[in-house]
């Protein structure tokens, strides 16, 4: 059977120079078109002469990378270890998927809320904590949690 | 500024800038914060502007320096003020409301509020002011040498001229142009430096292999990727220090001959990549980067890479298919990297602590540097304390201290003088020590021996209210998580594994299941394919070795001593040492609890939900955490 890996790797086919910007070129496409579209995706294995499998294939390996549409609120949960310390996130993320309805990685249907489980968020000293876009939330509780997520469902606080 | 063509000139620029510096700090009100991300999160900027502000309002002339982490994160926000002439007095816990009065009574009356100070750094020529403990007096500071850290929270990491008046560059210097690259080499072997990564390779030998290599051109890595929960060591150095790391590879790149390196840095980490940018071009601009560096002949380029949230991708392997444009995933070794590695050419890769350490046993010598520490694992080890410890921080110890002394002597002890029950060093992929084990000489060595490992600094202290089959799957879902799921063993095994202590957790689990852990580990550090997978099983099998007990009371008596497992303990009070306070019947937010003034309090076992409230509030230890079958079962049964 042939090598696939010597293939790739042969500097005959692989453009190396040019593939070692994927990351930042990725970073860069997500923040143009908000998540890494199929449009996006095209566009950027065209710029690198890559295929658009070569491109996703990398891009899905990476948790920073959106290959979903993300919603209006993206709310992340720091699961760090002082917010684990501090009793937090396993709970904190059931409760809240329980009030919307929908897994960690996963979007609400009406393109609201996407909820993410992510690491240390510089909040340690007033854990458990949890961003919504580029909001902070510190020492949260399950009731403080409720009326963010009320407050932000555009209902009264 | 010009580049610098040649050693005079840069001779020449050193001394300019430390005319500078001896020119501030005799002449001039020098007023310095701590600008890590640790001091930012706690409110350093607001303090500036208040800084700014108070001076403006009173006409006081001062120059501001920004300087990063210190080490003391517990006492962020940090202001220093420098006389002229004097030393630097460290204020510490600082709010902006603090700053009019800290600047009225240092500056104005004259007086120094020995509240508020927490010590002096001397000056240059050890000047000090009498009544106030220097650093070295202190029990935070006294036991440390800092080496990686040297310049951390000292100098502004983003001035060049800084580094330089501190001795920057000299390692380079050195090398460059009294050194032949194997004799750079021979003294980092004879230094017996260890990686500072994790594996603890010898530095000296690694770069012989690549130099020793072949083919061309060669590469210089440096591993930025940190990605352990409660580990912050390198992230320190990149914002306090960037400089220190550059110099290091720089001399790395000429002792193995390679033309170019990278900085894989984790993107959670954005003031580690400002700065680091900053220091590129800064020496790009000097001549200390790019063609010909100082006139020598040897030419060398630095370019960042940033990750993309993966934790795999900090073993060298994943990095360097990372750095590809691949993705992340290991692959076997050998080859070694030093073989085979970026584009399949020689390639080094060492972790940020070990090139800025590097960096200074050029300076100061293997000599120096081998009588630090221990035989086997010379010079001083970086931990980031964190966790139930009063003082957490960074810290930097001689290898060879005992786990007590940095815990107890540096660490303070733990927070609300409860009880230490473990420390966990080498992160998700290191292990536990029980309390006694706390003698244990720390190095790479002993750390192993004793069941935990050294890794790369991460130290989080837990207290008798944590459960250490809880803590260990936390570890587990950490590492689980970061599998690249390339190899079975690892992918499978990892969620085999969490789906054990799960439902240990949960009150399912069985006697059988603690021989389960054992095959799956085993299993799993066989037949992995790279050491995340190898090494996942490790928290839980220290845990399991250390607190077997706590194991089997959950899976036989389905009862959590921590008081931690939902379901698996009840709260009962303890009249003896109940003083009647009522603190707790106030904090219970269901009223379970109820009892007259002044007399032993009771809860009511159908109320009680186990938030612990009670047990936290309590001061005299009267509540207690009991197994559910030992109270009436009448007041159990819900
Ligand atoms: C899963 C995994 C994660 C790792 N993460 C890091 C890391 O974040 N930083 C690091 O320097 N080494 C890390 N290592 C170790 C590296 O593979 C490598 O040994 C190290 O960078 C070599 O540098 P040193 O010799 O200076 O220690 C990791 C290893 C594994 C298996
Ligand atoms: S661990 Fe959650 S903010 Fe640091």
């Amino acid at each position: 059977m042939a090598d696939s890996d010597r293939l790739e790797n042969s500097p005959i086919i692989a453009n190396p120079q040019k593939q070692t910007k994927l990351l930042a070129a990725l970073y860069l496409a997500q923040e143009e078109y908000g998540w890494l579209n199929p449009e996006a995706i095209e566009h950027v294995a065209d710029r690198l002469g890559l295929s658009p499998g070569q491109v996703r294939s990398t891009a899905s390996f990476y948790s920073m990378f959106n290959l979903e549409p993300q919603g209006e609120y993206r709310i992340q949960v720091c699961e760090g270890l002082s917010c684990y310390l501090a009793g937090g996130a396993e709970t904190i993320i059931d409760y809240l998927a329980h009030l919307l309805n929908i897994q960690p990685g996963e979007t609400t249907a009406d393109g609201k809320f996407s909820l993410e489980v992510v690491q240390c968020i510089a909040a340690c000293g007033s854990a458990p904590a949890m961003r919504v876009n580029d909001e902070l939330y510190e020492n949260l509780t399950l009731e403080r949690i409720a009326l963010i997520i009320r407050e932000l469902e555009g209902g009264s606080p | 500024m010009p580049v610098l063509k040649n050693l005079t000139e840069l001779k020449e620029l050193r001394e300019k800038a430390r005319a500078q510096k001896a020119d501030r700090e005799n002449n001039k009100l020098t007023i310095i914060l701590g600008m890590g991300t640790c001091g930012i999160a706690a409110g350093a900027n607001e303090v500036a502007a208040a800084v700014r502000e108070e001076l403006d309002k009173r006409n006081i002339e001062a120059e501001i320096v920004n300087v990063g982490c210190i080490g003391m994160c517990h006492n962020e926000p940090l202001l220093d003020i420098q006389e002229p002439g004097g030393p630097r007095v460290t204020y510490t816990k600082v709010k902006p409301a603090m700053v009019g009065k800290i600047i009225e009574k240092h500056l104005v009356k004259g007086e120094l509020s020995k509240r508020w100070i927490f010590g002096q750094l001397p000056g240059e020529n050890g000047q000090t002011i009498e009544g106030l403990k220097t650093y070295d007096e202190l029990p935070f500071y006294s036991k440390q040498i800092r080496i990686a850290l040297r310049n951390c929270g000292i100098i502004d990491p983003e001035s060049i001229e800084e580094y330089l008046a501190s001795g920057g560059y000299g390692g380079l210097e050195k090398a460059l142009f009294q050194m032949s690259p194997d004799e750079v080499i021979e003294e980092i072997k004879d230094s017996g430096l260890r990686g500072r990564g994790g594996a603890g390779f010898l530095t000296g030998l690694k770069w012989e292999f690549c130099r020793k290599a072949k083919d061309y051109p060669k590469y210089v890595i440096c591993n930025a990727d940190e990605g352990d929960p409660g580990a912050f060591m390198d992230r320190s150095v990149l914002e306090g220090d960037p400089h220190a790391l550059l110099e290091g590879m720089i001399i790395a790149g000429y002792a193995i001959g390679a033309p170019e390196g990278y900085i894989y840095c984790r993107a959670e980490y954005p003031l580690a990549i400002v700065r680091l940018k900053k220091a590129i071009q800064q020496a790009y601009d000097l001549g200390f980067l790019g063609e010909n560096i100082l006139g020598s002949g040897y030419s060398f380029d630095l370019k960042i890479k940033e990750g993309a949230g993966a934790f795999v991708c900090g073993e060298e392997t994943a990095l360097i298919a990372s750095i590809e444009g691949k993705r992340g995933e290991p692959r076997p070794r050998p080859p070694y990297p030093a073989a085979s590695g970026l584009w399949g050419k020689p390639t080094n890769v060492n972790n940020v602590k070990s090139y800025a350490i590097a960096s200074q046993i050029m300076v100061r010598g293997a000599d120096w540097f081998s009588k630090i520490g221990t035989k086997k694992s010379p010079g001083t080890a970086v931990f980031a304390l964190t966790g139930k410890i009063k003082n957490t921080g960074l810290v930097e110890v001689p290898m060879g201290i005992s786990l007590r002394e940095i815990i107890y002597d540096l660490g303070g002890g733990i927070i609300n003088n409860k009880r230490f029950k473990a420390v966990q060093t080498g992160g998700p992929l290191g292990g536990c020590l029980p309390e006694d084990a706390l003698d244990t000489a720390v190095d790479f060595d002993s750390l192993t021996a004793a069941g935990a490992t050294m890794g790369s600094g991460g130290m989080i202290v837990v207290d008798q209210d944590t459960c250490m089959v809880e803590f260990a799957r936390y570890f587990l879902t950490f590492a689980s998580a970061e599998s690249c799921g390339k190899c079975v063993p690892c992918r499978i095994g990892g969620q085999r594994l969490l789906e054990v202590l799960t439902r240990i957790t949960r009150g399912e689990g069985s006697l059988e299941d603690l021989d389960e852990i054992e095959r799956i580990s085993k299993y799993m550090r066989e037949g992995s394919l790279c050491a995340l997978g190898q090494l996942t099983p490790g928290p839980v099998m220290a845990s399991l070795r250390f607190f077997r007990e706590e194991y089997e009371a959950h899976v036989t008596e389905k009862f959590c001593p921590a008081g931690v497992c939902a379901g698996m303990y009840a709260y009962e009070i303890d009249a003896d040492p109940c003083t009647g306070c009522g603190l707790c019947a106030k904090a219970c937010p269901t009223n379970a609890i109820t009892g007259e003034k002044k007399e032993p309090h009771a809860i009511d076992q159908l109320q009680c939900i186990q938030c612990g409230a009670c047990y936290e509030v309590c001061n005299f230890g009267a509540v207690l955490v009991k197994r559910k079958h030992e109270l009436p079962v009448a007041e159990v049964n819900k």
